[in-house]
């Protein structure tokens, strides 16, 4: 998902175009920057800022101490149910009554397509290229953690949705905020939703659009050539319009069934290269162990690695953040908690899984330099990263390090990049959408202006580098995080006892499969 | 009374033609007729976020219109010819589900319509005739 590292990595490089072209009078784009940074840089900085005296972001440490904290609640949650939550995905406990009601499966692979993105391809190499291979430890670590947030918060969705009559229904951090505050007698909770809501909408603006049409316009016109990013703008706002307004739902079904046979063949070569270098593995994951508790020659060292890996896992899985209980909550079932159990699976896929393959494959292939006498990784003083073979960074060291083994794979990386870009898109919108019809009620002409705007914003990502608008966006987005977590804090003993109640029935055989 | 004869029937000119066939056969055997209507369905498939949420909406709007639309005029046309008519609707896999609804109602026969032209898509992938010919665990009439 959103990175922040690429969105200064972004900045610094429109800094330089503006610098490179500094006769020229000040732009819109500028215009735009210099208001939208003073009035709001106080938010951005506070949001990112770093525990007193150290480098350690507190909006990374808050993540990672709920997701601890709900793992030794709910008993590691995560590992005991782990063969469950797989039988529930393939269907073994569907009623077939059901059928043509959406599956668990379906659920878990449109949440997955919001999630799975640019940072497990640009997010962890800048990870590993900062930390390095130490931060794969405490990334795949914060990422076996996130699985109990996102347990806690999908279970919640689910438990207090919206039912409509005509069917429909709406869920997520706005609604478990109010009527489970409500339900405990706690107050609070309707001003929680809210403020949940407007940062959910802005973070659908801007890291799951702006940011998402930037990128792609970025990969788009580093294969195709130097062109006017609102081309890529207008293309894809069309794109997006014709699936959100216009309801053709076939082009969105094609990007959600092409993104994970990338995912898949992304994993697939990762492995093929991991196995061509086999030969590695001991030394690699050595590397590993060492980076993650030893002194490499990396800036901050362990602790270094320790703080890029965790911030890597939090930023890419979204546990903790709620949209996922957004994406989870339409789900037919009649256990809240069968959903919980599915969701937890997205940090394992998105983070263990998928990220620790890029991770892999960067370090198997040797792309990190390393001092041949002292064994310390070498610092490329200019960047503050570890030097790297071809001199690269981000998207384009995964892009060296799989170019390495198939020369061709540069090029079907661009394809996945907008591909994950859009179909984020697509997810995000319909975050958005819930929160806005939160707060201005149901109904057709509500969701058309969300809509329209959502489409304005993705012309204005592509054709902008408005680094401070997506830094605020980024901010909006873990904002989110601060409000849904005291809201998970609180209902979390509701989850327990539907934990307790579920677990008991499936012992003693009252809950079955059907097959 | 005989086994019940299970004709598939999703409103085409070819359910049609299988429909008056399994008439045919159960007015013969004195065997009751199951008119089974299968929508399409896979839980594999990828649906945006949009349509999860209105998922159930629409799935109680396509059987109430295949109810109404479909069944309705088919068991209306059939009344009073003496067979006793049972109608079904499911999701699922066409052929998968036709073998499901004909066990359940221990059903001697499957009939079951085609469209006669082969498409590039039936060819490479199967039609629903031809897998139902292949995995039915009771005889299946083709009606061409």
């Amino acid at each position: 998902m959103k990175r922040r590292f690429e969105t200064r990595a972004l900045a610094g490089a429109a800094a330089a175009t503006f610098l490179a072209g500094a006769a020229q009078a000040q732009t819109l784009d500028e215009t735009i920057n210099s208001a939208f940074a003073t009035s709001t840089g106080w938010f951005v900085t506070f949001i990112f800022s770093n525990f007193p005296g150290t480098s350690f972001p507190w909006i990374v440490g808050w993540l990672v101490i709920a997701a601890s904290v709900f793992t030794v609640y709910f008993g590691f949650i995560q590992f005991r149910v782990l063969g469950h939550s797989i039988a529930l995905v393939k269907g073994d406990y569907s009623d077939p009554k059901d059928a043509g009601e959406v599956s668990h499966f379906q659920a878990l692979a449109t949440a997955l397509s919001g999630t799975v993105g640019l940072g497990n391809i640009a997010g962890v190499a800048v990870a590993v290229s900062i930390g390095g291979p130490g931060a794969t430890f405490w990334m795949i670590l914060a990422g076996l953690l996130g699985m109990a947030s996102k347990f806690t918060e999908c279970t919640l969705g689910v438990k207090y949705r919206n039912e409509y009559p005509d069917g429909t229904v709406s869920g997520g951090p706005m609604y478990y905020l109010t009527k489970g505050f409500a339900e405990r007698g706690m107050p609070g909770g309707k001003v929680l939703a809210v403020l949940f809501a407007v940062f959910c909408i802005l973070g659908s603006f801007g890291g799951g659009n702006m940011f998402q049409a930037n990128q792609a316009h970025q990969q788009l016109s580093g294969v195709l050539g130097e062109y006017p990013g609102w081309i890529t703008g207008v293309i894809f706002a069309a794109i997006v319009f014709i699936v959100i307004v216009g309801g053709i739902k076939s082009i969105a079904r094609v990007t959600e069934k092409v993104v994970p046979f990338m995912a898949v063949l992304y994993c697939g070569a990762a492995l093929v290269i991991i196995v061509m270098n086999i030969g590695n593995i001991g030394w690699a994951f050595g590397q590993i162990f060492a980076g993650a508790f030893t002194e490499m020659g990396i800036a901050g060292g362990a602790v270094g690695a320790l703080i890029q890996g965790f911030r890597r896992a939090a930023f890419s899985n979204e546990a903790g953040v709620g949209s996922a209980a957004i994406a989870h909550s339409a789900v037919r079932t009649k256990e809240p908690i069968t959903e919980g159990f599915v969701s937890l699976l997205e940090p394992f896929i998105d983070t263990v899984v998928i990220c620790t393959m890029t991770a892999l494959v960067i370090i198997f292939t040797q792309q990190l330099v390393i001092d041949p006498e002292t064994g310390l990784y070498v610092m490329n003083e200019a960047t503050g990263r570890i030097a790297t073979v071809g001199d690269t960074s981000g998207v384009g060291l995964t892009s060296a390090a799989f170019g390495s083994a198939f020369s061709w794979f540069p090029y079907l990386l661009v394809v996945a990049v907008v591909l994950f870009a859009f179909s984020t898109m697509i997810s995000w919108s319909y975050y958005g959408l819930k929160a806005w019809t939160y707060l201005f009620g149901e109904g057709k002409a509500q969701e058309l202006i969300f809509k329209l705007l959502f489409c304005c914003f993705v012309i204005v990502g592509a054709a902008a580098s408005l680094g401070p608008v997506i830094d605020f966006s980024d901010a909006a987005i873990f904002a989110m995080a601060v409000v849904n977590i005291i809201g998970l804090y609180v209902l979390m003993p509701i989850v327990k006892r539907e934990v307790e109640s579920y677990l008991s029935r499936l012992k003693s055989g009252e809950i079955r499969k059907f097959t | 009374m005989a086994e019940a004869i299970v004709a598939a029937y999703d409103g085409s000119a070819a359910a049609r033609r299988a429909v008056d066939h399994a008439l045919a056969l159960a007015k013969a055997r004195g065997a009751p007729l199951v008119v089974a209507h299968v929508l399409e369905w896979s839980p594999y498939s990828f649906l945006t976020p949009e349509e999860i949420a209105e998922r159930h909406k629409r799935r109680s709007e396509e059987i109430t219109r295949a109810q109404s639309a479909v069944l309705a005029p088919l068991v209306a046309e059939l009344s009073g010819r003496g067979i006793e008519v049972e109608t079904v609707i499911r999701y699922g896999h066409v052929a998968e589900t036709l073998c499901e609804i004909a066990s359940e109602h221990g059903a001697g026969q499957i009939v079951i319509g085609r469209t006669g032209h082969s498409t590039l898509a039936s060819r490479i992938f199967g039609s629903v005739a031809g897998s139902l010919a292949q995995m039915a665990p009771v005889p299946c009439t083709i009606v061409p």
